[in-house]
């Protein structure tokens, strides 16, 4: 039984034992969600302190038989891809338990018990490394998000989360029959195997099979992530998602998108791959800009958010489509700076719409002066979304930056484009809803942060800083899974490194 | 008089389950006029005892496998599958049915011997091995479920269900006779194996034309009783006219069944000519999809909406048939043991919610219910997630291995469209769970009444079941794939 087991075993647990508490009893269903979480989290972190230097393959691995004809494996492993976004989720879970305590009040078993049942499913898509399993856990992760949005979502919730369903379900299909097809062909669902056998050329597609692959594959994550012009799902969702469905849903469920892009398609597809991505990278710097732009103009605050979400995906796929390491290294801190930094703004302004029950940002003004805590906590984070030095976005935006700059230096003068949009939208929002005259009804409503509400915020702001400041806490395996990943690209082959030893590993991300 | 005048005792238990199961249907019908409606609590579970011993002797009869009565019966694996599968379903509707008879007021010995004798006539379908011996079995189930279909004589829908049900089922059926009809006189057998023999050689193999026309009959004759587009017309006024526990029974049992025999025909006899009538199956797979999901879409009737559902899930076993191969066989045995289940469990939540005299079977009025009865509410979502094909589920298992038996046999076109059309799909079960999670409770989820004891087996059950096909799918699955060897 290894860690990894555990921690991917405890929230299923918890899902079940909470089933089995009374309904009158929704205290002790919240201390028993926030205990599991926590614990979970605990333990996660021990993934990141145990997983070894040396080795460049899954750790912490299992690989046992579950169904025998069709081979089906119960396979983890974690490695310095997932890793990162495996502890993302066991984060963000407790944080967002305890974000829920006083909002949901309706339904509360309900609520815990599919929060830690979406927490089960986002770790397993990190850890499995089965094809088939990898699409279980893609489909289990959808059901409690839907719920999430359905029922204790705002007034269009019902919409939003039959959209949200619905386009993920459409994607995800033909994903389905590709990896159907795959095991036809391959006689097995390991992921590690069918890359070996790509490798030693047991297994190979003609081109246009390939493509087609490539391509049932790609929608599956692209309309996940979300990819402009397949994002429409993605602002009703954010919008009508209660707080903690907002923070879950962007700050991991859009990374499965993009962890399946650097996952599966590039490894396995590497050819169809390289064919696509100039395509791929003009839809990333559309939805860069685009976003940017459509965030400017919204009336209503989680609608910001949302649409700046679709403008920061854009750095990372730009970042993963480049084929640098770089890029891809990039790619990868940026959606963790994302899930941090965007899930913070989730929820502070979810915090703003408790006291105000508001999201339109003309009902705000001067909320500085009657919360100012909130306001400070507020800043740093906006000043961290549109990337700040110091702070944790800049260092994923430059990566990302600097790396489509290797590539063709075009398309890292259009993404920076994107980069000053990003300051124009949020500190515009700053400016409306924290300066200027104090109405009446924020006066009387807003309040400061409690300490419940400390609790859950400043775990991220440590981490933004952190990460910020210190990246080779978190990017060293990274670049090594990425390394390995790239190697396998003939292109852009002067900007990736060769599988160094360790050391040099260190070297490299401390030179930058 | 010869020695072996009387069947050899191996035959007669390989021919148990039907024995028994005609014996009980038989004693209901003796002792209820005789005991009237004193003993009308008995008769349900009298039904139960006789189906849970008839599964008993199924599973018996498949330890002497092999044929019975010169060849007319063939109690192999598949045979012992599918019996066991429509005993199955047999008493999840007896389960599902007590409280619902009850509140009809027409709890009548009757209604549970028709039961069992359709029971006995799907047994007799799975089984058989000659064209005249399926045509007898799907007789036998075919009239007592046209009868079932009209058991509330007083309701004016469920007469129009029964007739319609009659009229164009005696059609159909008269398209497959005629196909038997024509297939003798060109193969001069009626044996599935001997029909084999003598298309497969080459010397005296009939002119191709006729026995693709004659195949057309069959074809017709059994979509029909499969609900496949384009002879899927019946269904949804048939569904909503029938009491529901009927048309659970229907929608599970006799499809069942009927799908048995389209197997064991097609993948034994005219197994040879597969490229023939694969196209057929092709675009009936197809349509069936298409029509049933799309038309699913707008219902706003749970039992309509139900049906059509159940004519795209014929597409899906469909799909698998046309895969021509033993793990497409083995697909569709799942899928239908997947299917069975979760249908069933579904049916079975509209009869508990729909109230006397049927009141309540729109859409609309699941709203709510999962503030009034969470549990009920649970257990019809796990049925819906599983018709949708979510993982850890026997629905989703069971279309994964249809699409994989697809593939293989390089039918991409159709898996690319089946798979899109189980994405449209999502929408309309989508709305149910919508209504029971989303929606102020309605007058129909406040009024329901405490699940009934049978009627929380009969949920409970599949519930259970449809987590063992999603979790553990290789319990079945092996000895589905072992027992899809169809041409021995």
């Amino acid at each position: 039984m290894t860690l990894l087991n555990i921690v991917l075993a405890l929230p299923a647990a918890g899902f079940c034992a909470i089933l089995f508490v009374p309904r009158n009893k929704p205290q002790m269903v919240r201390t028993l969600a926030l205990g599991i979480a926590l614990v979970t989290f605990v333990l996660s972190i021990g993934l990141a302190t145990g997983l070894r230097s040396d080795v460049s393959g899954p750790q912490f691995a299992t690989d046992i038989v579950w169904i025998p004809s069709p081979e089906i494996h119960y396979h983890v492993g974690i490695d310095g891809l997932s890793l990162w976004l495996a502890l993302l989720s066991t984060l963000l879970t407790p944080i967002c338990i305890l974000l829920s305590w006083r909002s949901i009040d309706v339904s509360v078993k309900e609520f815990y018990a599919l929060l830690l049942l979406l927490e089960f499913g986002l770790i397993g898509v990190f850890a499995s490394l089965d094809l088939f399993l990898f699409y279980a856990f893609w489909e289990i992760s959808l059901v409690p998000m839907y719920f999430l949005i359905g029922i204790w979502g705002h007034e269009r919730r019902i919409y939003a989360a039959v959209k949200f369903f619905l386009y993920t379900m459409a994607g995800s299909v033909l994903m389905l029959g590709a990896i159907i097809y795959l095991y036809n062909r391959a006689g097995t669902f390991n992921y590690t195997t069918i890359l070996e056998m790509f490798s030693s050329g047991k297994l190979a597609f003609s081109s246009s099979e390939e493509m087609l692959l490539f391509l049932a594959f790609f929608l599956a994550f692209a309309i996940k992530v979300p990819l402009f012009p397949l994002h429409t799902w993605l602002p009703d969702a954010h919008v009508e998602a209660p707080t903690a469905g907002s923070v879950m849903l962007a700050s991991v469920m859009l990374k499965m998108g993009t962890y399946g892009l650097v996952r599966y398609c590039l490894p396995m597809f590497p050819e169809a791959s390289r064919r696509c991505a100039p395509w791929i990278v003009v839809l990333a710097i559309i939805g860069i800009i685009y976003g940017a732009l459509v965030a400017m103009v919204q009336p209503n605050m989680k609608k910001l958010v949302a649409y700046s979400s679709v403008s920061h995906l854009g750095f990372v796929v730009l970042g993963i489509f480049s084929f640098t390491q770089l890029g891809l290294d990039g790619a990868v801190y940026q959606m963790l700076n994302h899930g941090i930094s965007t899930g913070a703004l989730f929820i502070l302004v979810g915090f703003l719409y408790e006291r105000r029950h508001s999201l339109e940002i003309a009902d705000y003004g001067g909320v500085a002066s009657a919360a100012p805590w909130l306001a400070t906590v507020f800043l740093i984070t906006t000043l961290a979304s549109i990337g700040l030095p110091m702070l944790n976005n800049f260092v994923g935006e430059y990566l990302v930056l600097q790396g489509a700059a290797q590539a063709n230096f075009k398309w890292s003068v259009f993404a920076a484009i994107g980069v000053i949009l990003s300051a124009c939208y949020m500190l515009w929002l700053y400016q409306r809803v924290f300066y200027g005259d104090t109405p009446e009804p924020v006066a009387s409503h807003v309040y400061d942060l409690n300490r419940r509400e400390w609790a859950v915020i400043v775990p991220l702001v440590v981490m933004m800083l952190w990460m910020g400041i210190y990246t080779l806490s978190f990017l060293p395996p990274v670049t090594r899974t990425n390394a390995a990943i790239l190697n396998q690209f003939k292109i852009n082959e002067r900007f990736h490194v060769k599988l160094p030893p360790e050391r040099d590993v260190a070297e490299v991300a401390h030179a930058r | 008089m010869p020695a072996d005048w009387f069947p050899k005792s191996v035959e007669m238990l390989r021919f148990l389950p039907e024995v028994i199961l005609t014996v009980t249907g038989t004693l209901l019908m003796v002792v209820e006029p005789v005991a009237g409606r004193r003993w009308s609590k008995m008769y349900g579970h009298i039904t139960i005892l006789g189906l849970a011993a008839a599964l008993a002797a199924a599973v018996i009869a498949y330890q002497t496998p092999g044929p019975a009565f010169s060849g007319m019966l063939m109690a192999d694996g598949f045979a012992a599958f599918f019996r066991v599968l429509v005993i199955g379903v047999g008493i999840l509707t007896v389960l599902a049915s007590y409280r619902y008879l009850e509140r009809e007021g027409v709890d009548t010995g009757e209604y549970y011997a028709l039961i069992l004798f359709s029971v006995t006539g799907q047994c007799v379908m799975v089984t058989a091995s000659d064209l005249i011996m399926i045509f007898i079995g799907l007789e036998i189930s075919s009239i007592a479920t046209y009868v079932l279909a009209g058991y509330l004589r007083d309701d004016k829908r469920a007469n129009e269900a029964s007739l319609k049900y009659f009229l164009l089922g005696s059609f159909a059926t008269a398209f497959l006779l005629y196909g038997i009809a024509w297939i003798y006189g060109l193969t001069g057998s009626t044996n599935l194996a001997a029909i084999r023999g003598v298309l497969s050689s080459r010397d005296i193999a009939p002119s191709a034309m006729l026995v693709g026309f004659s195949t057309a009959l069959l074809f017709v004759g059994l979509g029909f009783k499969v609900s496949s587009a384009p002879f899927q017309i019946w269904a949804p006024d048939v569904y909503q006219g029938s009491p529901t526990p009927v048309t659970a029974f229907m929608s599970a049992g006799p499809k069942a069944a009927a799908f048995a025999v389209f197997l064991r025909i097609f993948m034994t006899a005219f197994e040879p000519m597969g490229s023939g009538w694969e196209p057929l199956v092709w675009l009936s797979a197809l349509l069936s999809m298409t029509i049933g999901n799309f038309a699913a879409l707008t219902q706003s009737n749970i039992k309509r909406l139900l049906a059509y559902s159940s004519i795209a899930h014929a597409g899906y076993v469909l799909v698998a048939i046309a895969a021509r191969s033993q793990t497409g066989t083995a697909a569709a045995m799942f899928y239908l043991a997947a299917y069975a289940l979760m249908n069933i469990g579904a049916f079975a939540v509209v009869a508990h919610l729909s109230g006397k005299g049927e009141r309540f079977v729109s859409v609309d009025d699941f709203a709510g219910l999962a503030a009034r009865q969470p549990f009920t509410a649970a257990l019809l979502s796990i049925f819906l997630l599983s018709l949708i094909g979510v993982p850890l589920t026997g629905g989703f298992f069971g279309k994964f291995y249809i699409f994989r038996a697809a593939l293989q046999s390089n039918l991409v076109w159709l898996t690319v469209l089946g798979l899109l059309n189980s994405a449209v799909a999502a929408y309309y079960y989508l709305r149910i769970l919508v209504m029971m999670y989303m929606r102020e409770p309605s007058e129909a989820a406040t009024n329901a009444e405490p699940l009934h004891a049978g009627m929380k087996l009969a949920l409970v059950l599949p519930a259970v079941g449809t987590f063992v096909l999603g979790i553990f799918p290789s319990l079945i699955l092996e000895f589905a794939g072992k027992s899809a060897v169809l041409n021995h």
